[in-house]
């Protein structure tokens, strides 16, 4: 793709980039470093570092193992939605739906026909609602040429609306013991739900880092034209990265069902917009083409340190409310200054 | 029930614009709804004889927020099937919306097709107050659910619970149990709904002002956000603050579900617990008595069953045959009961599933 000429300015700096990473210059341990996830994201793990500071001086139960691993755990169910939204996003598009696809799942999964069937079925059935919505957003953004935006925010009304119409505006509380007690095992003192979420997250980086699906999705988010005039199948592959998205949200939607023993219309609510911000101050480019999973991570660390920094010290709602936007504003300047540095020196 | 299908008509439209056609055929598979479809039991009041007898021919319009939680979904069961039991009462529920504009237009539309009364449980009662004028100078009679209309112009009666009330019951349940252990200073927790409702805020203060009368305080208080999920995030970090607690109260029993299961995966046993609104698995956890929840104050949704018969008797022009009174009362306030192991058997028929 780079015989390619018509190419706007702005996308040229991901071109050259994406050049860069294919061509894979030898480069020396420390700048590998720099530029892995945790590198760029030196503003974000400030900002954690920081934040954990102020967790020791308020809160002497914050640095227990106990209080860590609850942290962990909050973060886990909206963690990996937000691996599916980094793919989507980096792929140049934006997935609205995730919150409440999740919702339809769980819904799903924990219905009364369901459960009766076993925990295998509920699994089968949240993933099979998961990737089916993501298959139809793919589908109507590739083939029916309707902006993410516009399919994904359908998606997202719809699916609470199916939500509601099985659950009939009901928890449906989870009887089968097997998903139920995923949230109460834990393996060496840490919970199942993390380890889940650490898959996924491995998972998600190998398949963007060392996979030639992973290396499609940068460039097709970079410049989609490019991408199709050097021969990707960007249809194909756009179908893919909701089809990844909406996987992501079968998984969570077991989590979620498991840790609050209920399958609901409500869960997730506003999910969407937290990955995505999780993403944004993550340092992912909402125009696509450039982004880190661990910066999307670390975003999400540092949303689910927050609320618990807050509940430790009993803060009132309206004051936690004003400091998380307080919080999310200075970590977007900080990383975007890191991010400059660190790209011109 | 002379035309009940219009209202169906509607949802079956919208579920159709929604691209879920297939929802009713899928609903009818997979739902966990009980037989009936019934948000818990219908409550009917066994009204006494005289207000039974069926007078003149009455049309009831309806209208609530969109349910999203089991007891705003146990409100239009109850109110749609209080309705049934009068075949007097033609009984017009319009499509339950969250959005304050379409809720406003909802009540007009029932105004102009000259229902003889309405029954509104609004979104948000200072924004729907004009509307309720709007009906009452019309010569509709409102019936006011539960959420109060600014001014008493704006409706004919107004029946809702005892947000205020609540809080006492659990502060005097909690307060009672704690002196009776002879518990110092204890630590007592509570875990809120969705702070920026006045509802919340009496809750709270009824709470607050009942410990008080034992010399006790609320310590860490925490808002959720009235669903399982952010019951079980913020009493998971909640937990985590106090190593050590007395008791808990939890504003609501839906909410309560995801509160319990952060109580469980936390493995924590050393407090008892107290839950709002009086779900009916709320009630069978209570009656089991295996876990940390003792009691749940009620806030029942038959004030819906309730709202129904009284606009029937305002319409036919007739009064409350107990009372003394020629008229129904301007307002009729719940009272919160503490359901107990003791008395739990008693209430499990009024419980809603959540």
């Amino acid at each position: 793709m780079s015989e390619q000429t018509a190419v706007p300015a702005a996308d040229e700096h991901a071109r050259v980039e994406q050049a860069a990473r294919e061509a894979e210059p030898p480069r020396s341990a420390w700048s590998r470093v720099l530029d892995s996830g945790a590198g760029r994201n030196l503003g974000l793990v400030a900002v954690l570092v920081l934040l954990v500071i102020v967790g020791v001086a308020t809160a002497d139960t914050f640095l227990t193992t106990a209080n860590l691993l609850t942290v962990l755990t909050q973060a886990s169910i909206i963690g990996v939605l937000t691996v599916g939204v980094t793919f989507v996003i980096i792929g140049g598009g934006i997935d609205l739906s995730v919150g409440k696809v999740m919702a339809l799942a769980s819904v799903w999964a924990t219905t009364v026909a369901t459960q009766s069937y076993g925990p295998v079925v509920m699994i089968f059935c949240a993933i099979a609602v998961g990737v089916g919505a993501g298959l139809v957003n793919g589908l109507l953004i590739a083939y029916g040429r309707i902006v993410p935006f516009i399919v994904t925010l359908a998606m997202l009304i719809s699916a609470q609306g199916l939500a509601e119409r099985i659950s009939g505006r009901r928890s449906q509380i989870v009887t089968d013991p097997v998903i139920a007690g995923i949230a109460n095992t834990r393996l060496l003192g840490i919970p199942l739900l993390v380890y889940i979420f650490a898959a996924v997250v491995a998972v998600g980086w190998v398949v963007l880092n060392r996979t030639t699906f992973g290396r499609r999705t940068f460039a097709i988010g970079g410049n989609p034209e490019a991408a199709r005039l050097a021969g990707l199948d960007v249809k194909r592959h756009t179908i893919g990265l909701y089809v990844v998205s909406g996987l992501c949200c079968g998984i969570a939607a077991i989590m979620i069902a498991s840790l609050t023993t209920t399958g609901s219309s409500t869960h997730g609510t506003l999910y969407e917009l937290d990955a995505i911000a999780a993403v944004i101050i993550g340092g992912t480019l909402l125009s696509g083409g450039r982004g880190t999973l661990i910066g999307s991570i670390l975003g999400v660390l540092v949303f689910t340190t927050i609320t618990n920094l807050f509940v430790l010290n009993n803060l009132a709602t309206e004051v936690q409310n004003i400091a998380k936007g307080a919080i999310i504003v200075v970590a977007v300047l900080i990383q975007a200054r890191a991010q400059r540095s660190s790209a011109t020196g | 029930m002379s035309d009940p299908t219009r209202g169906l008509h509607r949802r079956r439209f919208l579920t159709g614009a929604l691209g879920v056609g297939a929802g009713a055929a899928l609903t009818a598979c997979t739902s966990n709804a009980p037989a009936g479809g019934g948000g818990g039991p219908a409550v009917a009041p066994a009204p006494a004889a005289g207000a039974a007898e069926p007078g003149r021919p009455v049309t009831i319009g309806f209208s609530a927020p969109a349910a999203d939680h089991g007891w705003i979904a146990a409100i239009a069961n109850n109110a749609q099937a209080q309705a049934e039991e009068f075949p007097d009462v033609t009984f017009e529920a319009v499509n339950p919306t969250n959005d304050i504009a379409q809720q406003i237009a909802a009540v007009e539309t029932l105004i102009n097709r000259g229902v003889d009364a309405l029954v509104i449980l609004p979104n948000d009662g200072s924004q729907l107050t004009r509307v309720g004028r709007q009906a009452m100078d019309a010569g509709v009679a409102v019936i006011n659910l539960d959420r109060i209309f600014d001014s008493p112009l704006a409706y004919r009666t107004w029946i809702g619970g005892d947000n205020y009330g609540m809080g006492v019951s659990a502060g005097h349940y909690i307060g009672t149990r704690l002196r009776e252990a002879g518990v110092a200073s204890p630590i007592i927790a509570e875990i809120a709904g969705i702070d920026s409702l006045p509802l919340t805020q009496e809750r709270s203060r009824g709470f607050a002002e009942a410990l008080a009368t034992y010399g006790f305080a609320v310590g860490p208080r925490q808002a959720a956000d009235f669903t399982a999920q952010g019951g079980q995030e913020v009493t998971a970090n909640l937990l985590q603050a106090s190593p050590r607690l007395d008791a808990v109260w939890n504003h609501d029993d839906d909410q309560g579900i995801g509160v319990l299961a952060a109580i469980n995966q936390a493995g924590r046993n050393e407090f008892f617990m107290v839950g709002g609104a009086g779900s009916a698995n709320a009630m069978r956890e209570i009656q089991a008595d295996t876990g940390v929840l003792k009691a749940t104050v009620t806030y029942s949704p038959s004030m819906a069953s309730s709202a129904v018969a009284l606009a029937r008797l305002v319409a036919q022009g007739r009064g409350m045959s107990d009372l003394a009174e020629q008229e129904v009362p301007a307002s009729i306030t719940l009272a919160s009961a503490t359901i107990t192991k003791e008395n739990v058997a008693n209430y499990l028929p009024l419980g809603f599933e959540s």
